[in-house]
């Protein structure tokens, strides 16, 4: 048994690592070394806390210390002071922005009150490249009970009583996907997990994988048990090294132990996992078109039916589930489909993670229950709108996905109430936006990035989508017309109708629900030819108001541009021929003698 | 590596490795758990508060007391040391001194586990840090 009176978390998602943990983690095992105290303090390295915006986070135990923002050079400190002395690092705990209070743990902080871990549970507690720390926290335990009770479709039922939908995008019920891919009968069936991970913005996935990848792993082998495959394949982006190198890691743990490969815990089940690398294709996160690609086929989306649980990876049945749905299995099992019916609303069971972005205080990734309102989310949680500023809009289900305004705030969140009010749950992208922000913008953002990341196979999706882009740009330039808007509406509805795969059918939804609910900032846009949130730069225009302008030429010195010219001491004026409207002319002046028109 | 064999193997193994993360899960619940400071300044560890702060996490452990033992700066009692103070959930602090280890052990046996005290109680006179 070990004999340690102190374990130091140290933070190692992609966030935290690029923000210099490994080196924060190799300072603390070096003072530790020169105070003769490794037999006392341990230090380990974990998945992802959630809160990003603060990392590098560093957390104490057993006396639950949350440091933040921690540089390399504070481990003296730490070990110094906190671990020698017993005092608190104060300089390094959370000022909660509210009462300007230090808070030494994570539980009095705003950002963790509403939370509620599943599917992150031993995100940020346990070591994920250490296969006995999983199993210390009850890991493939369920894989036992299950490969004990020796009755898949008892497994089966379990997981649709608890009333677990995919948490991929598409929100399918997960139990009984699992059921109708275990009654097509074959020689061979795949376990497949979706890891792909396209949203702009979003993380969800990759934290699951670095933090705890053990989890992901077991319950892709319950899968295979319960629909009969001895296969299981991870299809993940080549540009998640650190998700991918700590997958590697646990599929060789696993395999060593006996929990993966021939006759797991002799109970005559075989299942092993191949990892296979996907380019990083936003389309290649469609079922079918995943599958393509992993048989090296062209990563192009087909038909449904045949569904995959037909005809899935070279013609076999194959179970397609999504990393963050895969994570809930085995607590499902040990703690029983009651206890996880019994959290969220009356059609949406359980919790999801969210990668929460935007112009928000506390950016990071979060779980919280099915049911817990927008506004508890943004203001609680997320800490309010960055710089005081008003709420606008949110963004969630990313580019499939829409914009809810304020009038949905108190709204309960789960599949039926996103769907209900024009957007959708997604994968998980959340992007909170302000006042500054422009929607039609927003829109031509989305569709930028389809426009990039269609697959060309279908002509709606191919040149449908193109031809909105064009219109929104059109748009934002202030040339736009009410006949345009009306072609927005008519080819959404189009394409939607029209396209073969998820991706052309929802991509229209950013430009809808934007639609839908700003249509007064469409119209500033195309009749008034102004931008109210003064994003589109084709119409604003910078001023000097000669009453305010002393002439100092602070404008002038700063333009990148020389577009700003005046004698001294006299008011100035901008070239509005040359201005490229970058706004520093505007920031800089100390006499609010600029305006934008 | 050796393999797991069965249901009762992996048990066997988790029982094992579940006291390498006791710490951290009791840390995660320290609203719950019998908070047990040991002063750890000059004065206390020459007074021998290293080998006090072993016996009662040794002495804790074998009688499965979930408490949190930590140790801490000079609380004040330097003519006292060493000094522990154990805060029990929703109790006030209680500051003992003149804990020997052979007291330590007493300590936890007839305070931390049971709900008697012992002779040397020094009454609390200062503010936490924490509690802001
Ligand atoms: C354009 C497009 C992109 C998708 N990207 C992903 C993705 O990145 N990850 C994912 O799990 N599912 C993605 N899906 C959904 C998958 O097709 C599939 O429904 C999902 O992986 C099923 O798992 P689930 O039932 O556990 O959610 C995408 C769908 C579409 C149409």
């Amino acid at each position: 048994m070990s004999n340690y009176k102190y374990h130091i978390l140290v933070c190692g998602g992609t966030g935290c690592v690029a923000s210099q943990s490994p080196q924060i983690k190799a300072s603390l095992e070096q003072k530790i070394a020169e105070h003769n105290l490794t037999n006392d303090v341990q230090v380990v390295t974990t998945g992802c806390f959630g809160f990003c915006e603060k990392g590098p986070i560093v957390k104490i135990l057993p006396d639950n210390t949350f440091y933040t923002q921690v540089k390399p050079e504070d481990a003296n400190e730490i070990i110094n002071e906190h671990i020698i002395k017993g005092r608190k690092v104060t300089r390094l705990l959370y000022i909660d922005p509210k009462s300007s209070e230090r808070k030494s743990d994570s539980k009095h902080m705003g950002f963790y009150q509403k939370q509620l871990r599943i599917a992150l549970r031993n995100c940020g507690f346990i070591n994920p490249e250490n296969i006995d720390e999983y199993i210390a926290r009850d890991g493939y335990a369920a894989l036992a009970q299950v490969l004990e009770t020796n009755d898949p479709q008892q497994t089966i039922d379990i997981i649709k009583k608890s009333g677990l939908r995919g948490r991929g995008g598409g929100g399918f019920p997960t139990g009984l996907k699992w059921e109708i891919a275990s009654k097509n009968p074959a020689d061979q069936k795949y376990m497949i997990c979706n890891a792909d991970e396209g949203d702009p913005g979003a993380f969800m996935d990759r934290s699951i994988l670095e933090g705890d990848p053990h989890t992901v792993l077991e319950a892709m082998a319950i899968g295979g048990f319960c629909i009969g495959a001895s296969k299981g394949l991870i299809y993940i982006r080549a540009e998640y090294p650190l998700a991918i190198r700590r997958l590697e890691i646990a599929i060789k743990q696993a395999r060593e132990l006996g929990l993966l490969g021939e006759n797991i815990l002799n109970s005559g089940f075989s299942f092993d996992i191949e990892l296979y690398y996907g380019a990083g294709a936003f389309v290649c996160g469609e079922e079918t078109a995943m599958i393509h690609s992993m048989e090296g086929n062209r990563g192009e989306p087909t038909f449904k039916p045949p569904f995959p649980a037909q005809e899935g990876y070279l013609k076999k049945p194959s179970n397609v589930n999504n990393v963050e749905t895969f994570a809930n299995i085995p607590v499902i099992i040990l703690k029983g489909w009651e206890w996880f019916s019994s959290i969220g609303t009356k059609n949406s069971k359980g919790t999801k993670v969210f990668a929460l972005a935007g112009q928000i205080n506390n950016v990071g990734l979060i779980e919280v229950p099915m049911g817990i309102t927008l506004r508890e989310v943004i203001y609680e949680i997320g800490g309010g709108i960055k710089g005081g500023k008003k709420f606008k809009a949110v963004q969630t289900g990313g580019p499939s996905g829409g914009c809810l305004t304020e009038k949905f705030l108190d709204t309960p969140i789960d599949y039926d109430n996103l769907l209900a009010a024009g957007s959708m749950m997604g994968s998980g992208g959340m992007i909170v936006m302000d006042e500054t922000s422009c929607m039609v913008s927003v829109a031509k953002f989305y569709l930028d990035f389809i426009v990039e990341e269609s697959c060309g196979k279908c002509s709606p999706c191919r040149v449908g989508n193109k031809r909105l882009y064009e219109l929104l740009d059109k748009i934002t330039l202030g040339k736009g017309t009410i006949d345009d808007l009306n072609l927005l509406k008519n080819l959404s509805k189009v394409i939607k109708d029209t396209a073969l795969c998820g991706l052309g059918q929802t991509s229209p939804n950013p430009v809808l629900s934007t639609i839908d609910n700003f249509w007064d900032e469409y119209l500033a846009h195309v009749v008034d030819h102004k931008c109210p949130a003064g994003q589109c730069k084709a119409l604003k225009s910078y001023h000097i108001d000669p009453d305010n302008c002393i002439g100092c030429g602070v404008c002038a010195r700063n333009c990148p541009v020389g577009a700003i010219k005046g004698e001294k001491k006299m008011p100035h004026e901008i070239n509005q021929a040359l201005c490229i409207k970058c706004g520093t002319c505007y920031e800089k002046c100390k006499f609010n003698a600029i305006f934008i028109k | 590596m050796e393999k797991i064999k069965s249901l009762s193997d992996l048990k066997k193994k988790r029982e094992e490795l579940q006291s390498n993360l006791k710490l951290r899960e009791q840390g995660e619940n320290i609203e719950n758990a019998i908070v047990v400071k040991v002063a750890m300044a000059t004065c206390g560890i020459a007074s021998g508060a290293k080998q006090v702060m072993e016996v009662i996490i040794n002495e804790c452990n074998k009688r499965n007391i979930p408490a949190v033992v930590t140790q801490t700066g000079c609380m004040g009692y330097c003519y006292a040391e060493p000094t522990v103070e154990v805060t029990k959930p929703g109790e006030a602090p209680i500051v003992f001194g003149y804990i020997t280890p052979l007291k330590a052990e007493e300590l936890v046996t007839k305070y931390i586990a049971g709900n008697e005290l012992l002779d040397g109680i020094i009454p609390v006179n200062y503010e936490k840090i924490d509690n802001k």
